[in-house]
Order: C-alpha cells, then structure tokens, then sequence
C-alpha cells in the first residue's frame, strides 16, 4: 500500500481550477518533490494535502485512510501531517526548545526533554536551546522549523519552499543537510520549489507541475534525459532544439547532419502516433551534447558567452540560423563573433513533434 | 484676591486615601472584566460563525455610541432592580460599586475588543497554521499561539486604556460612589474649601496618570528594541 495518495485531485477558487485532476503516489520514506514555476498550482496542493483546504474533487489517502475528499476534510491538527513553512513560522514568544516541543502533546516531561534535545543535536545547535528564534540565523530558523515538524514523528512533513529565503551558498548545504536529516528520521516528506537545483539534490522523485497538473513523475535522471513533453524539455535543465526530420526509429536528420540515437527516439514515437518516418520533429540538444572540436567542419559563431568557472556555457548560432548552448572547458576562451567548431554528440536521441501552432489547424 | 488654606488637607488624608482604594478597585475590576470580555468579543468578531460576528460588531458600536457616564446611571438605577427580581436580593442593600464596576467593566470591554481584534490580526495567519499543523485545535492554537503574541503587541494600548479608565472613575460621582474624586469634592465642601480640595485631587491624579504613561512609553520603547 502506498503511503500517501491522491486520486484526481481537483481545486478550484471561484471559477478557476488550480489543482486540475492530480494522481500520485509516494512510498513510505520516499522523498518527493513537486517542481514547477510560480503559479503552477504545487503550493495549493501542498495546502490541500495538509488539510488547510478544502478539496474540489477527487480523494487523499494516507496509508489507506480517507483524510479529504470533496465536502469531507480531516482537520490539520488531525492528520499528523508536519510542515515547514516559507516563512518557518516559528513561535516568537517561545524559546527554541519550547518551539521544538510544541507538538509534543502525550509525551511525559522526560520524554520531551530527550526529543527536544536529540533533535537539538541533529540540527547541530546543541546547548542552544534557550534562545530566541530572531536571536538565530536564517539558516538557523530553518533548522528549528524542520525540527519542530519532526519532532511528533508525523506520517508525512511537507516543506514549502523551504530554502527560498536563504542565499544561495547556504541552500545547497542545506537541502543536503535536510536530506540527510530526513532519511535519517525515516520519513516520508514532499517537497515543493521553483529551484530545480534544490529539487534534484533533496528529492528521490519530482513531480513536473503545470497549469495545475503532473507533466511527468519520474527520477530526477529520467526528468533530464528522457523528459516525457517539451514543456519538461524546456523547464528541466537548459537546452536548445534543432528542427529535423526522422528518418526512422535510430535516425534523424537535421541541418548539421544525421544524428544516430542508441535507444530508439524517445518521446516521439510514445506520445504521438502521427510521428513517424517523414514527420518534421524538434530534437532537443542540451549544453553538453554540443562539443567543441577545432577539426570539425561544422561551425558555429559566439552570440554570448557566461563564464562559470570550470566553463563557459556558450550561446552559438549555426550557419542555418539555428541557435545551440555549449558546455565548454573555460581554457577554450572564445570572443563573441568568433567562428568556433562543434560536434553534436547525442547518446540518446529525444525529440518533439513541432508545435501544433506552426501548421495549419 | 482669593485666599487659599491647605490645612484641612493633612486630616482628609485617611478619607481621601480611602477613596483612592475604591477608585483603584473599580479600576482594576473593570479593566481584568473588561479584557477577558473584550478578548470574547474580539474573537466573535473575527469568527467565521456570522450571528456572533454580528452581535459583537452591534455590541462594540452601541457602546462607542453612547455617552459612558449614561450607562453609568443606567447601571446604578437597573442593576438594583434586576439583582431584586432575579436574585430576590433585599431592596436597599448599596450595589452601587457593584454597578459602577459592571457598567465600566461592559462599557471599556467594547474599546478593548477593538484595541484586541487588532492585536489578533496582527499575528500573521501561518502562525495559526503552523499550530494546527502540530496538532493543535482553534482553541489551543489561539490560547498557546495567537493570544500571547497579540497581547504582547498590545500591552502599552491596553495599559493606556486603563490609564484613561482610571480618570473616568470620577464619573462615578453621578451615583454618589465615595471614590477619590468623590471623597475630595464632599470633603472640600464639609470644610468649606472645595477649590483647594479639588486642586490638590487634580494634582494626584495628574502625577499617577502622567507617571504611569510615562512608564507605557519607556515600557513600549523596550517592546520595539527588543
């Protein structure tokens, strides 16, 4: 039996439905993330499954058990559902200690002292119990909020946008450090950004949410190189799309040449049925599939160019027109204008039929 | 040119210090009444349920209507009557400090609602979720989450309403309730010297009230550093 699930989740505010027929499930001690843009609709899902909102349609289970379905909504303080919040949350007027106990309702006095100062040493502010939460550190109040949602062994924690209101540097520690915390507590938790950094180093699995829907469920792996629609395509990871023609299930021909693909072409040949040999498809080239080899005899020119350190990622436009991203070692030092050379080299090809809009309807 | 003589004041010192205590008691009556009536109102007002919400809202606005030494009368001339009825209490029994600290008590616990109302919703919203989120319902969410930060917000506006609820005692002179302001005014005129009496009230009730307010400022002042 899975631990959470939801069946056709639907949520709407007035006339417009946020949450549009969501379905998933998550193993117990599984860590999922919900990743999508601004306005997608993942926080209010968020919201629903910790039962600060009523639901529109559809079911949320918990091992088994109905927490909401339309008319029909366990409280919050009912589900043992722990959450974090964007902006923590904390209690002001109680110590940090307090604040993790907070939830600690049927526990004797020694029983809470022992979670509290466990949990104190997990989150590594041991002896700092005492304070004030706008005594601590934003990365401190982060750690509090996560301890005190731990703190009542809750079935579930839920975390939104845990890490937007810190600097950059300190979220990615800290997404590794919550991720460890929480495996380490055996939890099962669901995680909801906008940062697909954040979401590939906390979450076992991601949820691509758009328009209120589920776009692809898979591994973070599986989000990158075999992204199921263009819009993943586009909002997972970077990448440009050269326009072509397949060949047939190994091959695609586009205007630098014919690209060869190990697996048969992704994407194309599964989600629609009017693509096969002869259809015109948009193949996705992500920064490291361009390759920079001064032998080639294809050429592209610099159009901008992003120094990162370790490389450049590099903005080309090929002799047709087409723009491409290049991944690049940072001892290639092009100037912007400069003709460069390049090879494509794609393992696995994935491509998309191109966009209705472009022919006649 | 008027003459003044303080010497009767040194003797109405035990009369008027006497006083003080019944004005201090109504005071203290009225203002702990008035802001756990108050905090209820305030919490019917912002309640989802819309009778309470309505019958808080007419409470809060008839009592900002209308003049408080009126509802003190009403309460020194109806409270009598209904303890009479209800409680068969004998007639003539002196229920005028009883009166006078329930029409206070009723009247300021519409100002404080307002002054609490204001002081809830100045707790963000996700604290209340946060609480819930850790198991606790409305009433626990509000006494253990809400609550104490609102009235940590609001402690100097509260202690500033009673500062003014102190001076308004006075009025119970309209019921002929020996407070200080009382005491001082029947004294004066027994010893022929209301204007030095009335002077030397005026000056005791200036020094406390002015004092106290600077206390709320120095208090308020360490609420924000802090």
């Amino acid at each position: 039996m899975s631990h959470l699930e939801l069946d056709h989740l639907v949520q709407r505010y007035g006339e417009h439905t946020v949450v549009n027929g969501v379905s998933f499930r998550i193993e117990t001690g599984s860590i999922a993330c919900l990743l999508g843009p601004s306005g997608c609709g993942k926080t209010t899902l968020l919201r629903c499954i910790a039962g600060f909102e009523p639901i529109a349609g559809g079911e949320i289970r918990v091992e088994g058990e109905l927490f909401s379905r339309p008319g029909c909504s366990l409280p919050p303080e009912k589900r043992q559902i722990g959450m974090v919040f964007q902006d923590y949350a904390l209690f002001p007027h109680l110590t940090i200690s307090d604040n993790i106990a907070f939830g600690l309702k049927d526990e004797t006095p020694e029983e809470r002292k022992t979670r509290v100062a466990g949990l104190l040493q997990t989150i590594g502010l041991d002896h700092q119990g005492n304070k004030y939460p706008h005594e601590l550190s934003g990365g401190q109040q982060q750690r509090v909020a996560l301890a005190r949602a731990l703190a009542p062994r809750p079935q579930l924690i839920l975390l939104d946008e845990p890490f937007s209101n810190l600097d950059v540097d300190l979220r990615e520690r800290l997404s590794v450090e919550v991720r460890d915390i929480l495996k380490q507590e055996g939890m099962t938790a669901i995680l909801v950004t906008h940062d697909q950094h954040e979401a590939f180093a906390m979450a076992d699995e991601i949820g691509i949410m758009h328009g209120g829907a589920i776009q692809q469920w898979d591994t973070p792996y599986n989000l990158y190189h075999r992204p199921a629609n263009r819009f993943v395509a586009d909002f997972v990871g970077q990448g440009a799309f050269l326009e072509g023609t397949i060949i047939d299930e190994h091959w695609v021909e586009v205007d630098t040449g014919v690209l060869e693909s190990q697996k048969p072409l992704a994407c194309c040949f599964d989600a629609s049925p009017a693509c096969g040999p002869g259809s015109r498809v948009e193949v996705l080239v992500r920064p490291d599939d361009v390759v920079h080899d001064d032998a080639s005899p294809l050429k592209a020119e610099v159009l901008h160019r992003a120094f990162r350190g370790a490389e450049f990622l590099y903005t080309l436009r090929l002799p047709g027109g087409a723009q491409l991203l290049s991944l690049v070692s940072s001892h290639h030092n092009h100037a912007i204008g400069e003709q460069i050379g390049i090879r494509l080299e794609i393992d696995d090809i994935v491509c998309f039929p191109v966009q209705a809009t472009l022919s006649p309807p | 040119m008027y003459e003044f003589d303080w010497s009767s004041i040194p003797g109405a010192l035990p009369f008027l210090a006497k006083g003080m205590l019944v004005s201090l008691e109504i005071m203290v009556a009225a203002v702990v009444i008035g802001i756990v009536w108050g905090t209820l109102l305030a919490m019917m007002r912002l309640s989802s349920i819309k009778p309470l919400s309505w019958f808080a809202a007419g409470y809060v606005n008839t009592f900002r209507a209308i003049p408080l030494v009126m509802v003190l009368l009403w309460f020194f001339l109806i409270v009598p009557h209904l303890l009479e009825q209800l409680l068969g209490v004998p007639r003539g029994t002196d229920m005028r400090l009883g009166s006078a600290i329930a029409g206070f008590a009723l009247f300021e616990a519409a100002y404080y609602s307002e002054i609490i109302r204001a002081g809830i919703q100045s707790v963000s919203k996700g604290q209340m979720a946060a609480a819930s989120a850790l198991g606790m319902n409305y009433w626990q969410s509000m006494r253990l989450v809400v609550l104490p930060q609102a009235f940590r917000n609001m402690v100097p506006l509260l202690l500033t309403q009673g500062i003014i609820l102190f001076q308004d005692t006075s009025l119970v002179y309209v019921s002929a309730l020996a407070d200080f302001f009382g005491t001082a005014s029947k004294v004066g005129d027994r010893d022929g010297r209301l204007v030095e009496m009335l002077l030397f009230a005026g000056a005791v009730y200036f020094v406390l009230c002015f004092s106290a307010s600077q206390l709320v400022r120095f208090y308020q002042k360490r609420l924000k550093t802090a």
